[in-house]
């Protein structure tokens, strides 16, 4: 330790004290009973049919709303980076705008576009299309879902794909690469710690949201956060809510074991 | 003539995906006008929300209250954030390959057990309010100042630092005249998104705040079930209004910056 690490102090105290301890104390209430006893109940309670259908809609709406994140991100990266928008401000500024708005507004607003006399049948009505119902349906929560995560994952590719240097491309257009197989073979390998990073930010809280689930729901469909927060605000059960967030911190630290390797500053030289 | 054809393809792609964007934020800037009360049904134009939401005393709490948090938050976590990457810049590896991973703790984990984590500290000991919500804003908020001012660190030169130093500068004037100028444009960055992220927080606000405060988002939940109050679409419109603005300047400012260093290239 020499002295200038020891300007991090302030910051150590701080994680300890508001990020190591409460994660203790989530542990702890998810191992002992109402009355202070020890119990594995709380955990085991995610086993019961109702904890595993939502735990199961859970998982399968975060893989859907990621693989539909990616299908999305990618042509949009890369017509930023055909058009030359580049630099990141353009697309920056773009994305992170709509965050100035209220995202319980946002959702509220695609309620009104979605729900059963809302702006999509109106327009669908006006066309003669016929309706496609899907108020408080799964789909208009995986739609939520894709509307609110987004823009992490562009955001996270751009960064990415954007550091590519434009001869790269030209070397391989130069030497006989369709833009298929420059896709694949240069693009997407280089894009790699951007992708994990960009699965990260939108698997774990589109896993963990409860507040779309209510809003595009109607309360109808259940993800395991609207289980868990009605264990700590309806049924104020405090231990079966911790055991089944200790659940989904395991998947955290599954999907912190992607990004580890992102961490590494090795070749970096220590400039302070 | 086929590179025309695709970047039409790739102007309407990024259109699409902008429509898809900011469709549900034009549905909230008309219904801010709506005169009706009712989501659904035009009532004809009006303004009166938008003189309403100004006498209001329970939304303009909500909004000193969230204003005040995301200032104080990202002001917080900015002083110990900053400190703390130059701390840890300093680290032997092993220590920073640490420190690091427990910064990505409040980045990577769920909203919501970060939310009821700090909840089940905080009734231990002290009431749940203005003060618990701080905390918990700073708290998420300190790793995204270190991860956009970590990357400035890394690339700074050392030599200029030492240079000062053997021409007479003490550490302070050194710091204050070398290394922060170097890190400004991190520590904006940071700042803006800190305070972004801070405003636009629900889950964590909801679970530490306890009864009698309200933020803007822990309001409008729970006005979810009875029915927005128009006076909201209102506001929201003009905070809209106000941050596509800031930013328009922020981002002319930036652009202009590497113009000027290829300038003295």
């Amino acid at each position: 330790m020499n002295k200038r690490s020891l300007l991090a102090g302030p910051y150590i105290l701080w994680i300890t004290g508001f990020t190591v301890i409460p994660l203790c104390i989530i542990i702890k209430y998810a191992f002992t009973s109402r009355d202070g006893g020890f119990t594995a109940e709380n955990i085991l309670a995610m086993f019961t049919p109702v904890h595993l259908k939502a735990m199961t809609f859970s998982t399968l709406a975060a893989v859907i709303c990621t693989l539909i994140c990616i299908l999305l991100s990618y042509p949009l990266v890369m017509a930023i980076r055909r058009l030359g928008l580049r630099g990141g401000s353009f697309s920056v500024f773009i994305l992170i705008l709509p965050m100035w708005v209220n995202f319980i507004l946002r959702l509220l607003a695609w309620q009104m576009i979605l729900s059963n006399n809302g702006i999509l049948s109106m327009i669908l009505e006006r066309l003669r299309l016929p309706a496609w119902d899907i108020s408080n349906s799964k789909t208009a929560i995986i739609i939520g879902l894709v509307y609110d995560y987004l823009p992490y994952m562009v955001l996270s590719l751009h960064n990415s794909i954007d550091e590519i240097e434009d001869d790269l491309i030209e070397a391989a257009r130069d030497l006989g690469a369709n833009g298929l197989r420059i896709f694949f073979r240069i693009i997407l390998p280089l894009s790699v710690p951007g992708l994990l990073s960009g699965i990260v930010m939108v698997f774990v809280p589109s896993m963990t949201s409860f507040v779309t689930a209510n809003v595009l729901g109607g309360g109808k469909q259940q993800l395991i956060g609207n289980v868990i927060e009605e264990e700590f605000m309806v049924t104020m059960n405090w231990n079966l809510g911790s055991g089944l967030s200790v659940i989904l911190m395991v998947f955290v630290l599954i999907s912190m074991t992607f990004t580890a390797r992102n961490d590494d500053p090795g070749s970096e030289s220590k400039v302070w | 003539m086929v590179d025309r054809f695709k970047n039409f393809i790739c102007r309407s792609y990024i259109a699409v995906i902008m429509f898809f964007l900011y469709a549900p934020i034009l549905v909230l800037i008309v219904s801010s006008f709506n005169a009706s009360r009712s989501r659904v049904i035009w009532g004809g134009f009006t303004l009166r929300w938008y003189v309403d939401v100004f006498s209001s005393r329970s939304i303009m709490e909500a909004l000193y209250t969230t204003l005040a948090i995301a200032f104080l938050s990202s002001l917080i976590a900015t002083l110990i954030g900053v400190t703390g990457a130059i701390g840890i810049s300093a680290m032997r590896l092993r220590n920073y390959k640490i420190v690091m991973a427990f910064t990505n703790i409040p980045m990577l984990n769920a909203d919501i057990v970060t939310g009821i984590s700090l909840m089940l500290w905080f009734v231990k000991f002290m009431p749940l309010g203005f003060s618990s919500i701080l905390l918990s804003h700073v708290t998420f908020n300190i790793p995204y100042i270190i991860l956009s001012v970590m990357p400035k660190l890394q690339t700074l030169n050392v030599s200029i630092y030492e240079a000062a130093m053997d021409l007479g500068a003490n550490r302070v004037y050194a710091f204050f005249r070398i290394v922060l100028p170097e890190l400004t444009e991190g520590i904006i960055a940071g700042f803006i998104m800190a305070f972004t992220i801070s405003m636009d927080d629900f889950v964590v606000t909801y679970f530490t705040k306890g009864a009698g405060v309200n933020t803007l988002s822990t309001m409008i939940y729970g006005e979810l079930r009875k029915g927005i109050r128009p006076e909201l679409y209102a506001l929201s419109t003009l905070i809209f209004a106000a941050a596509l603005i800031v930013l328009i300047i922020v981002n002319i400012f930036t652009e202009r910056k590497p113009e000027k260093s290829s300038g003295r290239l």
